[in-house]
């Protein structure tokens, strides 16, 4: 028993650092441009649909492809943010943004449906198939890799938020929009940026999470909705928050696992729920989170 | 006068359609489309007034379905009784709303929306998983031996009756009291608190009012459709299409609410149908299109665009005439009248800006 637990528990230390990615990606675009990306579901799903496009046709490595599939996504970012999220002002922006991201969503969904049909598929590589034995059970070598990725990119994207010139101008935006302005950074520029960022992060996120379960074009309605339980619990816009609660709410799903198979997606729920009973902004949340 | 002369007119049309068109293909849209009018209009009592957008309508809806569904089938049911039951489904759509809304209402915007899409999955996971739901396989409606050619009409009355209903209802609430202290939450909700409205009391009852309606037409829906499923009793895109409906139409209103249910649920039935939209994607690609396009170039809906150009036509450009009472002291014709846009266009929001 002892074993299955730290098994479940190293299980989901490694597949929160994924989740990390992709919320991070979330967070990000939430601190700087204060609108929730439903559309991040469906985008990681897009991510993966990409790998599995270069693995199967052009037979190019899953990891070796992200250098394709990375900009790309970076692109598509840029042009939703452009095409769409630029364009709405006013009182109701809020809610506005969250609906024209979830018809941004249905729409790549369609358009995936179109591409590759309702069949499930997964990446399949060497290192997905492949296992490595560590404290007498076996873990899939693409688990470690795909932490591994998790953390390189989470540490790129902790340099370039704390250590560069751009990376100050969003965080003055996060803080405070009018006076970034103020100081001349151009608050529109380092918002298409930004959401170009969070977006291009669905695809190595995409990438692990297609080699490590079977998806289809619906899998993203899943997906967002475990990413909003994380950043909510983490704090909207908070990135170390972000990090916690993938590891943390991945780790109790997959200890839950171990008595409960389907049941533990609600545990993930419920947390979520509990967390905003005694806390209403989460772990790491700012107080304007409340504030209407 | 023009307004009764116009509601006649329509109560008319939708009492005589399915007289007229007796193609049970073409009757099949009214009822659809009556079910979905009930269900913009319920949300829009909640969402349209206070400005907490929820996305867990399907909640109700699907719960409505399954309670009328697993009350039937324990105490066998059957036939035109089991219409009998649909007081039971309000209290059961009631009595989620509840603890559902107690738990959702306390936190505001993005995560209230998040909130309610988490509830949804606990509910589509539910109705998954529990024994008395029947898993992936869904549970069947009693059977109802009417014959297949007028199978329909009976069903669009009754979706008539409760699209009539909650219009009315919702009617009611907006020119109350209740309806302007929702308005008041939407507007500033700690200003409203500090006005001495009790914000989680009048939300809370806003929201079991939605709630239970739509419970009520879940269950209609299922036994009309025979079955239900836990995709689609509780599916995401019912809660999208609702709130697309509304913002459609002209977010807040009731007339924009049933114009958005009677545009968009016969265009995707429609799109369905049709043999080269194939598996649904691109209806999907549609209607996510379309409403980049409405919230993109029309942000306001239809009905608030619309009443802005006409206005705009019979003015010939010029800014329409602001009478005095209504930016002081309300009109005698009550206080009720003037706080309702849809009842004083003279205070055009073009010609006062």
């Amino acid at each position: 028993m002892a074993r299955e637990i730290l098994e479940a528990v190293v299980d989901g230390i490694l597949i929160g650092g994924v989740y990390a990615l992709m919320a991070v990606g979330l967070t990000l675009i939430f601190g700087v441009l204060d609108i929730i990306n439903i559309a991040q579901g469906v985008l990681v799903i897009l991510g993966a649909y990409l790998s599995y496009s270069l693995s199967t046709k052009a037979h190019i490595d899953l990891f070796v492809g992200l250098l394709i599939t990375i900009p790309a996504m970076f692109i598509v970012g840029v042009v939703i943010h452009w095409a769409f999220i630029r364009r709405l002002r006013g009182t109701e922006r809020t809610s506005m943004t969250l609906l024209v991201t979830y018809a941004v969503a249905l729409i790549i969904e369609g358009i995936l449906y179109r591409f590759y049909g309702a069949d499930d598929v997964t990446l399949t590589a060497s290192y997905t198939t492949t296992s490595v034995r560590v404290f007498g059970f076996y873990l899939p070598w693409i688990y470690i890799y795909g932490f591994i990725l998790a953390l390189v990119l989470v540490a790129v994207l902790y340099a370039l938020l704390y250590r560069t010139r751009f990376g100050r101008a969003v965080r003055a935006t996060m803080q405070d929009e009018t006076a970034a302005r103020l100081v001349g950074i151009d608050v529109n520029r380092v918002a298409a940026l930004t959401f170009g960022i969070g977006v291009a992060v669905t695809a190595a996120g995409g990438m692990v999470f297609g080699a490590t379960n079977a998806f289809n074009a619906n899998s993203g309605y899943d997906l967002i909705s475990r990413l909003l339980a994380i950043i909510i619990l983490g704090g909207l816009g908070s990135v170390g928050g972000a990090l916690a609660a993938s590891v943390f709410m991945l780790t109790v799903e997959s200890v839950v696992t171990i008595w409960y198979p389907t049941w533990a997606i609600v545990v993930f729920y419920a947390a979520l729920v509990l967390v905003l009973l005694i806390r209403p902004t989460g772990f790491f949340g700012r107080r304007e989170v409340r504030a209407q | 006068m023009l307004r009764i002369g116009g509601l006649a007119a329509l109560a008319a049309v939708t009492i005589a359609f399915p007289k007229v068109y007796t193609n049970p293909a073409i009757t099949n849209y009214g009822v659809l489309a009556m079910i979905y009018v009930t269900v913009a209009v319920a949300w829009n009592i909640f969402s349209g007034n206070t400005g907490y957008i929820s996305l867990g309508q399907a909640v109700f809806f699907g719960s409505g379905a399954y309670a009328m569904g697993v009350a039937a089938h324990g105490w066998n049911v059957t036939g035109t009784t089991v219409f009998a039951l649909l007081p039971l489904c309000a209290v059961v759509g009631a009595a989620i709303a509840v603890p559902f809304g107690l738990i959702a209402l306390r936190v505001r915007r993005h995560t209230f929306i998040v909130i309610t899409i988490a509830f949804f999955f606990i509910f589509q996971l539910m109705a998954f998983n529990f024994s008395f739901t029947n898993g992936t396989i869904g549970l069947n409606s009693p059977f109802l031996n009417w014959p297949a050619t007028s199978y329909n009409t009976p069903f669009y009355y009754i979706a008539l009756a409760y699209a009539a209903g909650t219009i009315g209802i919702a009617w009611l609430v907006r020119r109350s009291r209740f309806g302007l202290q929702l308005r008041a939450i939407r507007d500033d909700e700690d200003r409203a608190r500090g006005l001495g409205v009790r914000a989680m009391r009048v939300k809370l009852s806003a929201f079991v009012i939605s709630g239970a309606i739509t419970a009520m037409i879940g269950a209609v829906w299922f036994y009309y459709i025979n079955q239900v499923a836990p995709q689609t009793g509780f599916d995401p895109l019912f809660d999208l299409t609702i709130v697309l409906m509304a913002f459609l139409g002209g977010y807040g209103s009731i007339a924009g609410a049933v114009l958005g249910a009677v545009i968009i649920e016969p265009l995707t039935l429609w799109l369905n149908t049709q043999p080269q939209f194939s598996g649904g994607a691109l209806s999907e690609i549609l209607l996510g299109g379309i409403f980049l396009v409405v919230v993109l170039f029309m942000p306001r809906g239809i009905i608030p665009t619309s009443g802005e150009l006409i206005r705009g036509l019979r003015t010939r450009g010029r800014p329409a005439v602001v009478p005095a009472t209504a930016t002081g002291t309300a009109p005698v014709g009550g206080p009720a009248s003037a706080a309702d846009p849809e009842s004083a266009p003279s205070v055009s929001p073009g010609g006062a800006r």
